[in-house]
């Protein structure tokens, strides 16, 4: 379906990293109403809005709630629930919801405060409960764990090594060094990254993405309408979406992952392939994920991932620059809106405002999200209007 | 009462022959008789072809790692004790893989493709966990 008669016109991320004087839902709010404001819309021009559940203060009816505090009366609330691959499904539905004319201009807005609004323990029994309730959660498992799983059965198979997966914190903080709003600035070394204490062998500290609070909303709405708004508009070339199970026990193959399906379906959307994208916003939860994901949705060969990530072709001047911000192991990753910073900085990227991360030409931008453990996923093409 | 807190199982209905199973030193895995495939984790519909026609076959109570991971850090309080968990994802000859941890080893010892068996720990009165250890 062609998705590009639908236009990205606003974008706002709120404060990020520790963010101690409000919690989810005030900074849902000033998401979205930064966003608006962005767009140069009034309050009363959005009939839908579109949120992603808060994993600390969860609340039954979560877009509805958000509308109410903000004061916004929308025709449409949807809160969408895919986990770290809600912000590109929701993206998907809001564009859905345009060009079936259930609204005409659509926020999709999330946020979450894991950093200082949850305890310690409570953040490791959410996270663990993503696990099977009755056969993988009580063997004591944590996420962390379930990637080390993944990284050791592709070292096994593909002969990658840690310190290859290293590199995605090496890459992620030689962006993250550029840009004043990352939580963790300071760059690292492969050795720093192996000397890191052990989590869950063979994933080190620098392997896992970080903790944070935070969030970010973007304004949708047809492209006609687009044309009188300030920015110039961005839009949906592809999309797709691959799910191939949902507990991680229930995997057939450890090393492939549905981003093969999703990564596929949006670029065929697109009309290009691989080598016609310039930036890409990958899932970098953890090391093994992105490195996957660079050969799933066909930026490398399968198994390939480690020297690819090695080459240093996701750095600053690399050929294929990956999460221009930071992304999630070093920019933000409050929860499950982590991947909504990968679409604003995209945004970011388009309007010619990410001052020293600015790359030199961007048509088109890949943006990839995976919710459960490599489990759903996501994929977005987006480019300029015609 | 038991004081065990960490997760235990729900025993719901389709799953109640493999929590009795595991109670008496056995390892069943759901068999579907209409496709004749083996099923985990247990439930009413065989995911193969939808029959619910399902019942048990014994396992050996053999299998072999297909791959694994030591936590040693980022636990709920109530797993600390318990710190290095080995989390092994192990290939039962029937044609299955399930999760479990690996028992009576250290974390040197293990390696990908190294055999296990079954050993049951009792935890409950209702519910007896299978785990692996080396052969």
């Amino acid at each position: 379906m062609d998705l590009s008669n639908v236009a990205i016109v606003g974008s706002f991320e709120t404060d990020l990293g520790v963010v101690t004087d409000r919690g989810p839902m005030a900074l849902g709010v000033q998401a979205t109403l930064g966003a608006i404001a962005d767009a140069g819309l009034q309050a009363s021009a959005i009939d839908g809005l579109i949120t992603c559940n808060s994993l600390v203060t969860p609340v039954m009816y979560h877009a509805e709630a958000t509308a109410e505090y903000a004061g916004l009366t929308p025709g449409h609330c949807l809160s969408v629930g895919t986990g770290g691959g809600t912000t590109y499904t929701a993206l998907r539905y809001a564009a859905a919801a345009i060009q079936t004319g259930l609204a005409t201009t659509v926020v999709v807005s999330m946020a979450d405060s894991m950093r200082s609004f949850m305890t310690r323990d409570r953040a490791m029994a959410v996270q663990s409960s993503s696990g099977h309730p009755l056969f993988e959660q009580p063997y004591g498992p944590t996420v962390p764990a379930y990637y080390a799983l993944i990284a050791r059965a592709h070292m096994d198979t593909y002969g990658t090594t840690e310190a290859q997966f290293a590199e995605a914190m090496v890459s992620s903080r030689a962006w993250a060094h550029l840009n004043p709003t990352a939580q963790y600035r300071e760059r690292v070394t492969v050795d720093d990254v192996l000397a890191s204490k052990p989590i869950a062998d063979p994933l080190k500290l620098l392997d896992c993405s970080i903790v944070s609070d935070g969030g970010a909303a973007v304004v949708l709405t047809t492209l006609e309408r687009a044309r009188d708004l300030p920015h110039a508009p961005i839009v949906l070339k592809g999309y797709g979406e691959g799910h191939h199970y949902e507990h991680i026990s229930q995997a057939k193959d450890l090393t492939k992952s549905a981003a093969a399906d999703s990564g596929k379906a949006a670029l065929a959307g697109a009309g290009i392939e691989p080598a016609d994208i310039q930036l890409a916003q990958l899932y970098d939860c953890f090391s093994p994920a992105l490195l996957i994901q660079l050969e799933d949705l066909g930026f490398c060969e399968k198994g390939t991932g480690g020297e690819f990530l090695a080459s240093g072709a996701t750095r600053p001047g690399g050929n294929l620059p990956v999460n221009t911000h930071g992304g999630m192991l070093s920019h933000c990753h409050p929860g499950n809106p982590g991947a909504i910073f990968g679409l604003t900085e995209a945004i970011r990227q388009y309007r010619g405002e990410a001052k020293e991360r600015q790359l030199a030409h961007l048509e088109h931008t890949l943006l990839h999200a995976q919710g459960g453990i490599m489990s759903s996923h996501a994929t977005v093409v987006l480019g300029r209007a015609n | 009462m038991s004081d065990y807190k960490k997760p235990l199982p729900e025993i719901q209905p389709y799953s109640q022959p493999f929590w009795d199973g595991t109670k008496k030193g056995l390892l069943l895995i759901q068999h579907c008789n209409a496709c004749d495939a083996n099923i985990f984790y247990p439930r009413r519909d065989c995911p193969e072809c939808w029959s619910q026609d399902l019942g048990w076959i014994k396992a050996s109570g053999r299998a072999t790692v297909y791959t694994y991971s030591v936590t040693y850090e980022g636990v709920e309080q109530k797993f600390v004790e318990d710190l290095p968990i080995i989390l092994a994802w192990i290939d039962l000859p029937e044609g299955i893989r399930m999760h479990t941890n690996l028992v009576e080893c250290q974390p040197e010892d293990v390696a990908i493709g190294m055999e296990v068996e079954v050993v049951f720990r009792s935890i409950t009165e209702d519910i007896t966990l299978p785990f692996f250890r080396p052969v």
